[in-house]
């Protein structure tokens, strides 16, 4: 009866959840070499506990905030822990995504050596309980301590293949940015604590910060949770370490990791700073724009089907910072209602981009499982082979490519919404470029299409491009497609009832700034989505669906009952040249051909042309991302340098150690009295 | 205006749209031929066309998967639904509310896509190349037909079509510059989407230049009649938005019976003269090379943006 109590608290249940996962892990590592257990029970239960934490979150999202204070850690510093509306959500995104995700590992994982199989068992479990207690955290202590266990344990199950040297160079990157945005949101904390000496969350939103002081703590919780999130330009490492990781677990950082930035983003800037000031929100829009276009430009280029799907997830973290940014933009100039509005379209597409950027992951996952291929230009006709996985695959990328009635379209669609709010804001040169960030949003919204219709149309339509060598393509197993299937059933869901989670969301709202929706978005049936007022805008997905469904059968019917359906196989039409080879198709750099041409000043590019009478033909092409050599590379040459000349001290000699110290003591004696 | 009237007229304009939407086809074929001193057909040539292909015996190559036979059905599906958003005739569509501007951009790429993978499913040369190109043109057409249609938003603070198109309707007719910039936009959206001279030319099988004909050249008898009637309710949906958004009088505001004779009469006037224009158009422009496409399009999105900028500048 204890326990029931204890699970009906949102917290405590949502606490049981985290402790359990911990605990399968441990008994994953104690059971070691017993691969049944792993693949029959840790999994699954697993799965079942995200399926509850799920539940808990949406249900947190509907109640009062509840806190709890655990005589854990460091001795006078328990740890604090709150669940609250946001909490709720970002609980809610944690547990139904992370089921999809670990019912398909399940099955993913089946072919792995028990040895390593114990470990990722453990790495996998402590990096979901980590992730819930970074949600749940209510004061900074705990915040980084979880914050700094989910880093190490995605660090080694990114490095999982840690025998290749690229991916152990991939992980160290990975390992390096996270700590830099961990050290800048540590910095964060001390200044927003004000030299109260107290960490609880409480305490740092009751500071009373000068502006100055509070821009400061701003800019160091952007770019910290930024670096976690992969805004440019701290994302040079989410290219590499997400597809590095095994397909399931690059699911997880891309659909849910990178969402613990978001989060720590809203918590911070709207909940512990307060106060937010519109130029603030210019920077994030602007930051959030270049993340966008450049995450999907960059995926155009790629071949490899796992780093362009990163590249995206790149590009679907600057759509979230676009509605972040536009929500504090309405809140600095006072329109607290356009605000929650912003808040709500950033906060769903997160939620959204976490369903099908996952549901994308685990599909390129069955694929590399399957055919064992990873790059596009060898892919080709999978359709054929692996028909449900297609399936699943096709809404995935027509939800990622933002197109009616799935999810993606309904978050874009509120995100412009909220631009359109723009006529409200009093600065004009404010309310002429917010309409332009939407643009950029348009714009990346149809790139998107069509680096996806460039992906399915390789991977899965056309002809095989490589001669089957090993055994035949398999479809996905059934825990596989139960995983992907769940997710699918998530795009719908989300992009079919949208008002439901626009008012859960409301709550969230609500919560952080103490404003909510106009009453008429609130009094909608669940059949509209009402943003502001109908008669400004309106949406019904399921109508939409319904329509669009029922025409095209009446269309198909009507064909059928007034003509007729007779059909004549042949070889596809080959314009007169016999020879047709499987070659002769576009491959994924052909497909992204125009875009180099047109937005060649973007790339860094080098290209090797055969010339006419080249005997030995050959092109090549080379992309590079200009971050690296603008950025990266100076800061690694200066901290090359910096430890070079540290290094001086070091003599190994004890007698120069010897005068250190005797240095070191006059020093204090001199100056320290 | 009762629920019934609206559910009345909402059946009427859907079916009215798709059985016209050939004839437009049909005039501004005609009114070329004119222009370019050959004898015309006959304006239901199209309707021929479209009879002759569905008596036809479909021929799919080997090789292709469930969505090539799907993908003709839901572009005419698509292209059906955007007939029954747009206020052609009145502007009391119960149906409407379902799906506002941003959902209608969204129908147009929905269609896209699917033609565009429809056409590297058999894995053939030229369909690829027909995609890329049509997602080439799409990319930049489409942010630049919300941007039009946003200023359009702004003027009326609405993103329902019919009520922008009441509001747009009642103002005094006076010139708006951002609707000017807008209406140019559009013009230069309309003639690429809809694969028309000088981004595409419809009536050309050149390997070198097609992007429409070639994503479809491996369909036949009635999935190609049924790309050919989307492609043609495409047009008029196009042309329909255009004259509800930058002339917008004479359409049956409300459920008004009354009004319907004057709608139709006004909407085949405009209509003719639209065709006529684009039909002229398609005679004296030349097709652009390829990579000039993106520069006609990035200027019809910089024009609408400009609109929108004259919007908030001077509030008109």
């Amino acid at each position: 009866m204890n326990l029931l109590n204890a699970l009906s608290s949102p917290l405590t249940g949502s606490i049981t959840v985290a402790l359990c996962w911990l605990a399968i892990g441990l008994l994953g590592l104690i059971s070691a070499g017993n691969a049944y257990f792993a693949r029959r029970i840790a999994f699954p239960l697993g799965a079942l506990g995200g399926l509850v934490l799920g539940a808990i979150g949406l249900q947190a999202a509907w109640l009062p905030p509840e806190q709890m204070t655990l005589p854990l850690g460091l001795p006078d510093l328990p740890f604090h822990l709150r669940i609250d509306p946001l909490a709720g959500f970002f609980l809610m995104l944690l547990g139904a995504v992370s089921a999809g995700i670990t019912f398909y590992a399940t099955g993913y994982f089946r072919d792995e050596t028990p040895g390593r199989l114990a470990l990722i068992v453990l790495q996998y479990h402590v990096f979901l309980a980590s992730m819930a207690l970074v949600i749940l955290a209510d004061d900074a202590y705990l915040f980084m301590v979880a914050w700094e266990t989910m880093a190490l344990s995605s660090y080694f199950l990114v490095t999982t293949d840690h025998k290749l040297p690229a991916i152990r160079s991939a992980g160290f990157l990975y390992l390096l940015v996270a700590h830099l945005g961990a050290i800048a949101v540590l910095l964060c904390f001390g200044v927003l604590h004000g030299g109260q000496g107290d960490y609880t969350f409480d305490a740092l939103r009751a500071a009373e910060l000068t502006p100055v002081w509070a821009t400061i703590a701003f800019l160091l919780a952007f770019f910290g949770f930024g670096a976690k999130a992969g805004m440019i330009p701290l994302h040079a490492w989410l290219p590499e370490a997400h597809p590095a990781a095994p397909s399931p677990v690059s699911a997880l950082l891309s659909g849910i990791m990178l969402k613990t930035a978001i989060y720590g983003m809203v918590r911070v800037i709207y909940d512990l700073i307060g106060g937010v000031r519109w130029e603030w929100g210019m920077l994030v829009l602007v930051i959030g724009a270049g993340t966008t276009l450049f995450g999907v430009l960059y995926a155009l280029m790629q071949h490899d089907l796992k780093r362009l799907l990163a590249y995206h997830s790149v590009e679907n973290i600057g759509i979230i910072l676009l509605g972040l940014g536009m929500s504090m933009v309405f809140i600095g100039f006072g329109h607290p209602a356009a605000g929650v509005l912003g808040l709500i379209a950033a906060l769903y597409h997160t939620l959204n981009h976490a369903v099908f950027k996952g549901l994308l992951f685990l599909g390129a996952g069955s694929i590399l499982h399957s055919a064992g291929l990873r790059d596009l230009n060898q892919m080709g006709g999978l359709i054929h082979s692996m028909p449900k996985t297609a399936f699943y695959f096709l809404i995935g990328a027509l939800a990622i490519s933002a197109l009616p009635p799935l999810n993606g379209f309904v978050s874009e669609w509120l995100t412009f919404q909220t631009a359109l709010q723009a006529p409200l804001l009093q600065n004009s040169v404010v309310r002429s470029l917010l309409p332009l960030f939407a643009a950029m949003l348009a714009l990346a919204g149809a790139l998107t299409a069509m680096c996806f219709v460039k992906v399915y149309g390789i991977a899965f339509l056309g002809q095989a491009r490589v001669a089957p060598t090993a055994a035949p393509v398999h479809d996905a197993g059934n825990l596989e497609r139960f995983g992907m299937a769940w997710l699918a059933a998530g795009c719908f869901v989300l992009g079919l009832f949208p008002t439901t989670f626009l008012l859960m969301l409301n709550q969230v709202g609500l919560s952080l700034t103490g404003q909510s929706l106009s009453d008429e978005a609130l009094e909608s049936s669940w059949l509209w989505l009402v943003p502001t007022a109908a008669e400004q805008a309106s949406y019904s997905p399921v109508i939409f669906l319904l329509v669009i469904v029922g025409v095209t059968l009446l269309a198909f019917v009507l064909v059928r009952r007034f003509y007729h359906g007779r059909v004549r196989f042949a070889e596809p039409w080959d314009c007169g040249y016999p020879e047709q080879t499987s070659r002769m198709q576009d491959t994924a750099d052909a497909f992204g051909q125009p875009i180099r041409h047109v937005f060649e000043p973007v790339y860094l590019m080098q290209r090797q042309m055969p010339t006419a009478d080249d005997p030995a033909p050959r092109f090549s092409l080379k992309i590079e991302d200009r971050h690296w050599y603008l950025l990266y590379l100076p800061i690694a040459r200066l901290a090359a340098y910096l430890s070079a000349k540290i290094g001086l001290l070091q003599q190994g000699r004890i007698s120069i150690y010897l005068l250190y110290s005797f240095l070191t003591l006059i020093a204090l004696l001199v100056f320290v009295r | 205006m009762n629920y019934a009237t609206g559910i009345a007229f909402q059946i009427l304009q859907s079916v009215f749209v798709v059985l016209a939407a050939p004839l437009l086809v049909g005039w501004v074929n005609q009114c070329r031929a004119w222009l370019q001193n050959r004898s015309a057909p006959s304006i239901w040539l199209p309707y021929f066309t479209l009879a002759k292909l569905f008596h036809k015996d479909a021929v799919i190559a080997r090789n292709a998967s469930p969505l090539f036979r799907l993908t003709p059905y839901v572009l005419f599906g698509c292209m059906w639904l955007a007939a029954g958003i747009v206020p052609v005739l009145a502007t009391n569509l119960p149906f409407a509310p379902a799906a506002d501007i941003i959902a209608l951009v969204g129908v147009f790429a929905l269609a896209r896509v699917f033609s565009a993978l429809a056409a590297m499913d058999i894995g053939t040369s030229f369909g690829g190349l027909g995609a890329r190109r049509e997602m080439l043109i799409g990319f930049l057409a489409e942010p630049a037909m919300l941007m039009t249609l946003f200023t359009a938003a702004f003027i009326s603070g609405s993103t329902q079509l019919t009520t922008i198109v009441e509001a747009l309707a009642h103002r005094e007719f006076a010139i708006y510059p951002s609707l000017a910039f807008a209406a140019v936009a559009f013009l230069m959206v309309l003639l690429a989407e809809n694969a028309r001279i000088p981004i595409d030319n419809p009536s050309t099988h050149l390997e070198l230049t097609m992007v429409h004909e070639a994503m479809i050249l491996e369909y036949s008898a009635r999935h190609l009649a049924l790309i050919e009637w989307a492609v043609a309710i495409k047009l008029f949906a196009y042309m329909t938005i255009g004259i509800a958004l930058f002339l917008p009088w004479g359409i049956a505001e409300g459920g008004n019976w009354a009004a319907l004779p004057v709608a139709i009469t006004a909407l085949a006037i405009k209509l003719a003269l639209a065709g006529a224009g684009l039909a002229l158009l398609e005679t004296l422009l030349a097709k652009l090379r390829l990579f000039l496409a993106p520069e006609f399009l990035s200027s019809a999105f910089l024009l609408a943006v400009l609109g929108m900028l004259t919007h908030f500048l001077v509030r008109g």
